[in-house]
């Protein structure tokens, strides 16, 4: 923004995007096969129906509190802090919701909206497995039929998920075409859904596909953002310096973000996967290093070739292992309002185990490349500042990988 | 008159229903594609889709899913598609040459340059599957602009309200989907729902309506030509090019021969008006 001069700089009403066809500047849209355009029009009909009434709203708001267990605390990390030496450095604790991860927020959203619309059966894709095990606990609790689409290779990194999803009563369906991860899940799951479009309510676990779904996705998941707002007020008597979340499809990032954006004295980072590394091309960083183009369903920033194919993406962790990312980060980006930088596999490895051994907390792998870009940025800030890191997610599921990197066998 | 209108137009003549066959361009690799549409079009072929490659499929079956993945093995891209349209028209001016597939190689080769090249290698038309009337405004411009045809589908879903606003973009053809699902299923097609459909866009375009999804043998085929002015038949073709790898040879002759059926069986079907 600092290029814009003060004479011509207008505010940007945020909550204004995206337009009626899910427009964020030239990002978003609706790229469909035609079969799903109605249906996607009845859900952008239902949703913003239910979203203004009063009944569907309390119903969401005592969910997350009695089912999920929000508000998820906001926790000074005061010994990592120290270590660090640098900002203070609060965690917003979603890994503490039920299912223990962020995901579960959207989850409830949408398939209360799927019991509205008078839907029997959901269907979901899934990478780490978090939204898969989110979708099918709210689906064995309101009693709706549930598969879930998860690429084959996720399926053998994150195992203990897939237990739990077939515990709770869903199918897991592998999925072998393509890169057999989690951008190949969602294709299957769009499949899906165009051959059962009057049955079926597609839950897409992040702020991508085609409109209304990354509007909606970032509503549902704003509760984190407008929670850790009233939170820093009361202890700090002020807004944080910066927010810090990952970004895989980007609904943690943006559920942080969204009630912060007209705060123009709050800066915001998003970080992506950078996997071995930017320059190696194996990474899952499109916003880092990629351009934009057309995927699931909207225009943004993809990891793609010359000739426009979607290229093959690398990260430790499943749930950023993903060459799109959701559109309002696209616009973001393009306006200067946040700021998306990547780790790599290894620095978010070792700031898995800081976390681990100095606050007693173990985090998702995806959570890691917050925290590891985090600390970097508490020592650039200073101890005079303090900063908001989204914990997406615990790391119970990712005990196997670490271990097997680190050569010791369970 | 561009070639779409008037093959059609002379089909129209002739009281006969026009067979459009797809394959993948570059499946099972890329000296396969040209000789087999030269095949296909003495089989009995009006029109020719050749579909671009792209590796993320969305509306389509796993039988097209797998003909992407073994085009892209060779790294067969769009511009390499329009090179065969390129070669094709060499041996032949007249057969309507029109591309199937997605929005993302259209979008990073530029929609003007897309257009321009498009025209000048002989291609009369574009099926962008991910593309609806929506979202296209800036492309239908370049490919009005160069005068291709831009074809839509038509759902079992798609509301009496967007039929209209389809056929009013529509160039060429109007492409009905005759099932709720993504290419490549087989059975449970309701000829008679379909025809219906088809009526009720005949009373909304003078634009001829093609069938396809799911259009599997030969007396499928003369029982949606008889309901439709044009049947287009993709899966069941590239199954062939699935089931006979590395004998090319068979391949072709099992598709020429699947195309010639289907030809009989729709003239067969069809009383000259
Ligand atoms: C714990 C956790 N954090 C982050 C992500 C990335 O998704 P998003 O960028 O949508 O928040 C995932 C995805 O599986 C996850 O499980």
């Amino acid at each position: 923004m600092s290029n814009t001069s003060e004479a011509t700089r207008q505010p940007i009403d945020f909550a204004s995007f995206p337009d009626a066809r899910g427009h964020f500047g030239k990002y978003g849209g609706q790229f469909v096969p035609e079969t799903l355009m109605a249906p996607l029009r009845e859900l952008a009909e239902a949703y913003a129906r239910y979203r203004e009434d009063p009944e569907f709203v309390a119903e969401f708001q005592s969910d997350c509190k009695d089912f999920v267990g929000r508000p998820s605390p906001l926790y000074l990390a005061a010994r990592w802090t120290r270590e660090t030496g640098g900002a203070r450095i609060y965690l917003k604790r979603e890994d503490l919701n039920h299912t223990g991860a962020h995901k579960v927020n959207n989850t409830i959203g949408q398939a209360l909206l799927a019991k509205r619309m008078g839907k029997t059966r959901v269907i979901a894709e899934t990478g780490a497995g978090q939204h898969g095990v989110a979708t099918a606990t709210v689906a064995a609790r309101l009693g709706l039929e549930c598969v879930v689409y998860m690429g084959a290779d996720d399926i053998q990194r994150q195992a203990p998920n897939v237990y739990r999803m077939r515990l709770l009563g869903a199918e897991v369906v592998p999925v072998t075409s393509g890169s057999r991860t989690l951008k190949d899940a969602l294709n299957e799951a769009m499949r899906d859904w165009v051959a059962h479009v009057d049955d079926t309510f597609y839950i897409i676990g992040t702020v991508a596909g085609p409109h209304p779904y990354p509007m909606m996705v970032r509503d549902f998941q704003s509760i984190i953002g407008r929670e850790t707002r009233e939170q820093m007020l009361a202890v700090e008597g002020r807004l944080p310096d910066a927010l810090v979340a990952c970004v895989g499809g980007g609904s943690n990032a943006i559920g942080l973000f969204h009630p912060f954006l007209g705060d123009e004295s709050v800066s915001l980072y998003g970080v992506e996967a950078g996997g071995h590394g930017i320059a190696t091309g194996e990474h899952a960083a499109p916003l880092s290093a990629g351009r934009p183009g057309v995927l699931h369903g909207n225009r943004t920033y993809l990891m793609e070739d010359d000739n426009g194919q979607i290229i093959g993406t690398h990260s430790v962790s499943a749930g950023l292992d993903y060459p799109g990312v959701g559109p309002e980060h696209a616009w973001l980006k393009d306006i200067n309002r946040a700021v998306y930088t990547s780790v790599t596999d290894d620095e978010a490895m070792k700031a898995f185990h800081a976390l681990t051994r100095t606050e007693g907390i173990i985090p998702a792998l995806e959570t890691a490349h917050a925290l590891a870009y985090a600390e970097k940025l508490a020592r650039e800030l200073g101890p005079d500042r303090c900063l908001v890191v989204n914990l997406s997610g615990r790391g119970d599921k990712d005990i196997q990988t670490v271990a097997e990197r680190e050569g010791i066998e369970l | 008159m561009s070639r779409l209108a008037e093959r059609f137009r002379n089909l129209q003549h002739q009281g006969r229903t026009a067979l459009i066959p797809y394959v993948t361009a570059g499946d099972p690799e890329p000296g396969f594609t040209v000789p087999l549409m030269h095949a296909m079009v003495a089989s009995g072929a009006d029109v020719l889709e050749l579909g671009v490659p792209f590796s993320d499929p969305i509306g389509d079956g796993p039988v097209i899913q797998q003909a992407c993945e073994r085009a892209l093995r060779h790294g067969t891209g769009i511009r390499d598609v329009l090179g065969m349209v390129r070669r094709f028209r060499e041996q032949d001016a007249e057969t309507p040459v029109v591309l199937m597939g997605y929005m993302n190689p259209v979008e990073i080769m530029g929609y003007a340059a897309f257009a321009r090249e498009a025209l000048e290698s002989g291609v009369d038309g574009a099926l962008i599957v991910d593309m609806p009337p929506e979202e296209m405004a800036e492309v239908a411009e370049y490919l009005e602009g160069e005068g291709l045809d831009s074809i839509f589908l038509v759902a079992p879903t798609t509301t009496e309200e967007r039929m209209q606003l389809i056929c009013d973009k529509a160039r060429g053809f109007v492409y009905y989907v005759s099932v709720k699902g993504v290419t490549g299923g087989d059975g449970g097609l309701d000829v008679e729902a379909v025809g219906g459909r088809v009526q009720r866009l005949r009373s909304m375009t003078g634009l001829p309506v093609g069938v396809g999804f799911g259009i599997s043998d030969a007396d499928m085929a003369a029982r949606m030509g008889a309901v439709a002015d044009a049947v287009i038949v993709g899966s069941a073709l590239v199954r062939r090019i699935e089931a006979n790898q590395g004998d090319a040879e068979r391949a072709r002759c099992e598709i020429t021969t699947l195309v010639a059926d289907m030809r009989r069986a729709l003239d067969a079907g069809t009383v000259p008006a």
